[in-house]
């Protein structure tokens, strides 16, 4: 039987299994959007814009470790996705993204709304390619959920032009794909996890670091199992937060330079460093010359290219998280090491993170959070209310934080929430942002609304970009550029002393909540936060829009300065 | 810092070329020389890359380049034998009598072969390795300051014989 192009499209989408099509048309998609017509088994999701689309899709595919699947038109369609497409391929989330394009002849002509999207996003995906022939497009799709999903995995981008599309051609489609140049590593060098472990029984002070690849290979269970048998201490990265329950007695909290006392401190002391899933990013390692300066490095990745880039690996182990922890669980027998896990839990114990400040600070509001919520997605902005959020965040199996570690995209957590909401139906979803952040993506609100998705929008609204504030006041003398969002045309350029007097802030974030059609309540004071979580916890028809109003010049601390070793923390409290 | 010779074969398709250029523009990985060509399967590309580098960075272009999809295979040319040639076009203009013969002579030693000839031009071919080329432009430019049309082709390469694992 013949096909259109559209028609095989469909298709493809159903071999594949997708529920969720994250989907805006445009006139190049038209053809595929009609093939979907009355399709029972995809369900089209449409936001109210492109780059609320891909994070939306982003947030399902971490969310459920399926792949996150967009569609949009060519030109501003396929560009708007671009910020959401580096967003996830910087954490490795598979996607993949499916753009219209001019039929083949015009292409090169400078059509309407064309763009060379595959040019456009090369260096951001994992592999871009436009389809030229009918007789490829079977192939290509398979080809592209498989890269998308297997060994790292990234953001695939298939540019399909309209003709192609409307081209009748077979109805077959694949069900295994040969890339003769993409052999994704599935096995694990048992002579390398000998030689790791022996180095690790060996050990007076080993310590565990814990990335976002542990949850990208759901090794969360194997990782606790491999802990709790050896007793070797914990830390993790952002992206790995949650790799390990964060009340689990050998865990040390974050690295890096927002990271705990106890975990920077470990990081200086240990004398083998067992890093999983992680490429020792510039924000964990600090000042790189003096990073684990006593650590014998082991390091587990899929990407071969993630190993020995930044720091210098002694004993290098490509494989999968999950497949790698379980050799060594074979190997694994309790270590002795109590001196050192009491050292840590002394750390731990003296330099607590915690905010001494008074009243309805960060940390109270999560922390309430925390105690309301047995399970959760939760997803995160980019600034203070995310380093908050991993800061204080209790974190378990059914607990998980969604952030963008990577690339740090201010907008993506509400739109992220919808998508973690729509594969997640039986668990509450919760966005954590600041005012600043939550306004790059707050058209979303009406793909919530619309979806009736009961996402709890909790909104840290402090008046500023306080990240960035928070620097100024720490590094820059004080000089407030460009980061009040209470600035009006009448105030001082030069203002640093923000009072009761400031403007007001816009927009009213409660109103705005309502005229979408979602449920907005305001939070002043510490005895307001249950009634309202308590309140949203029962809306579940509508999203929820909690502002809560911090004081506005609270900092994320203790901090590492820029560019300095993690072993100069300030501001431990 | 140190030369590094790389030959890659790359699936023949349109934008890779552009994938493994923008690889090195991207991450500011320093090349000198890229050529391309197909094979024997006209699937298939080969590419001879030479670059400059210190050791950490040439292990980490290597990687990059082995996770491309678009690349099939990554083989390392710089500790084994291995035959290079670029192909060099050089055009004299303004030639007297004497500096003809001076141009014939040293094609005739290096050697190069004249190719074209218009009385007072002349076009040269030479077909060395890419520092024996070197050499023949600096020698040129001396001699013909300001009148040389240089047109480089990039180095191919290939191992030697003597590289190559027996059947």
């Amino acid at each position: 039987m013949k096909l259109t192009g559209a028609e095989l499209f469909v298709k493809a989408l159903k071999e594949e299994q997708v529920e969720f099509l994250f989907a805006y048309p445009g006139g190049q998609a038209i053809d595929l959007f009609n093939a979907l017509y009355g399709e029972p088994d995809i369900k089209v999701i449409l936001p109210r814009h492109e780059q609320g689309l891909i994070h939306a899709a982003d947030g399902y595919a971490r969310s459920t470790g399926k792949v996150g699947v967009c569609l949009v038109t060519s030109g501003p369609g396929a560009t708007n996705l671009v910020t959401g497409i580096a967003t996830a391929n910087y954490d490795s989330v598979p996607l993949v993204c499916f753009t219209g394009q001019v039929p083949t002849g015009l292409i090169g002509n400078d059509a309407f709304q064309e763009v060379d999207i595959v040019g456009i996003t090369r260096s951001i995906t994992k592999y871009a390619v436009t389809v030229r022939n009918r007789d490829d497009l079977a192939d290509t799709i398979r080809k592209a959920f498989y890269i998308a999903r297997s060994g790292k995995p990234g953001v695939v981008v298939v540019d399909l032009p309209k003709d192609i599309q409307q081209e009748a051609g077979s109805d077959q489609y694949p069900s295994e794909i040969h890339i003769r140049g993409y052999k994704p590593n599935r096995s694990v060098h048992g002579g390398q996890i000998k030689k790791a472990w022996d180095i690790l029984q060996a050990a007076k002070k080993p310590l565990l670091l814990a990335g976002g690849g542990i949850m990208i290979a759901h090794a969360q269970d194997e990782l606790t199992r491999f802990v709790d048998m050896t007793g070797i201490p914990v830390i993790t990265t952002i992206m790995g937060k949650g790799a390990i329950a964060s009340d689990h007695k050998l865990y040390g909290g974050n690295i890096g330079i927002h990271g705990s006392y106890a975990a920077n401190s470990a990081v200086n002391a240990c004398d083998v460093l067992l890093s999983i899933g992680t490429r020792f990013n510039d924000r964990i390692t600090g000042k790189l010359e003096t990073f684990a300066p006593h650590a014998v490095v082991i390091h587990i990745d899929i990407d071969p290219a993630s190993i020995s880039r930044n720091i210098d690996v002694d004993v290098p182990i490509v494989a999968d998280a999950k497949a790698a922890i379980t050799a060594l669980l074979e190997k694994a027998v309790p270590l002795e090491i109590d001196a050192w896990r009491t050292r840590i839990d002394t750390w731990k114990q003296t330099y607590p993170i915690q905010m001494k400040h008074p009243g309805m600070t960060p940390q109270v509001i999560i922390q309430h959070i925390n105690e309301a919520f047995t399970e959760a997605v939760i997803t995160t902005d980019v600034g203070q209310n995310q380093l908050w959020a991993t800061q204080f965040l209790e974190l378990h199996a059914r607990k998980q934080l969604l952030t963008s570690g990577g690339l740090g995209t201010m907008g993506y957590g509400l739109p992220a929430a919808i998508g973690a909401s729509l594969g997640n139906p039986d668990r509450p979803v919760i966005v954590i942002a600041g005012d600043g952040g939550i306004q790059m993506n707050i058209q979303e609100l009406a793909t919530a609304v619309v979806q009736e998705l009961p996402i709890i929008i909790c909104i840290l609204n402090n008046g500023y970009l306080g990240n960035v504030r928070q620097w100024q006041e720490m590094f820059f003398d004080r000089r407030y550029v460009s980061t009040c969002t209470r600035y009006r045309k009448g105030c001082s350029a030069a203002c640093n002393t923000p009072d009761q007097n400031c403007p007001e802030f816009v927009p009213d974030f409660v109103m705005l909540a309502e005229s979408y059609g979602a449920k907005g309540i305001r939070v002043q004071n510490i005895s307001e936060i249950d009634p309202a979580l308590t309140m949203a916890k029962e809306n579940q028809k509508t999203p929820t829009l909690i502002e809560f109003l911090i004081d506005r010049e609270i900092n994320v601390l203790p901090i590492v300065q820029p560019g300095q070793s993690l072993n100069t923390m300030i501001g431990m409290e | 810092m140190k030369k590094r010779w790389l030959c890659l074969f790359v699936e023949n398709e349109i934008g890779v070329l552009a994938r493994i250029s923008g690889l090195f523009a991207g991450k500011s990985y320093n090349l000198d020389s890229l050529t391309v060509g197909t094979t024997e399967d006209l699937s298939v590309s080969r590419m001879t890359i030479s670059l400059t580098s210190d050791d950490r960075t040439f292990e980490q272009i290597k990687k990059q380049l082995n996770r491309s999809v678009e690349v099939i295979k990554v083989v390392d040319y710089t500790e084994i034998s291995i035959h290079r040639k670029e192909l060099l076009f050089i055009r004299i203009t303004g030639c007297t009598e004497q500096e003809k013969s001076e141009v014939f002579r040293i094609a005739h030693i290096f050697p190069a072969t004249i190719i074209d000839y218009d009385f007072s031009s002349i076009l040269v071919e030479c077909t060395q390795t890419e520092e024996k080329n070197n050499d023949f432009i600096a020698l040129l430019q001396k001699q013909f300051p300001n009148r040389l049309a240089v047109t480089r082709g990039g180095s191919v390469a290939v191992e030697a014989m003597g590289s190559l694992a027996l059947p």
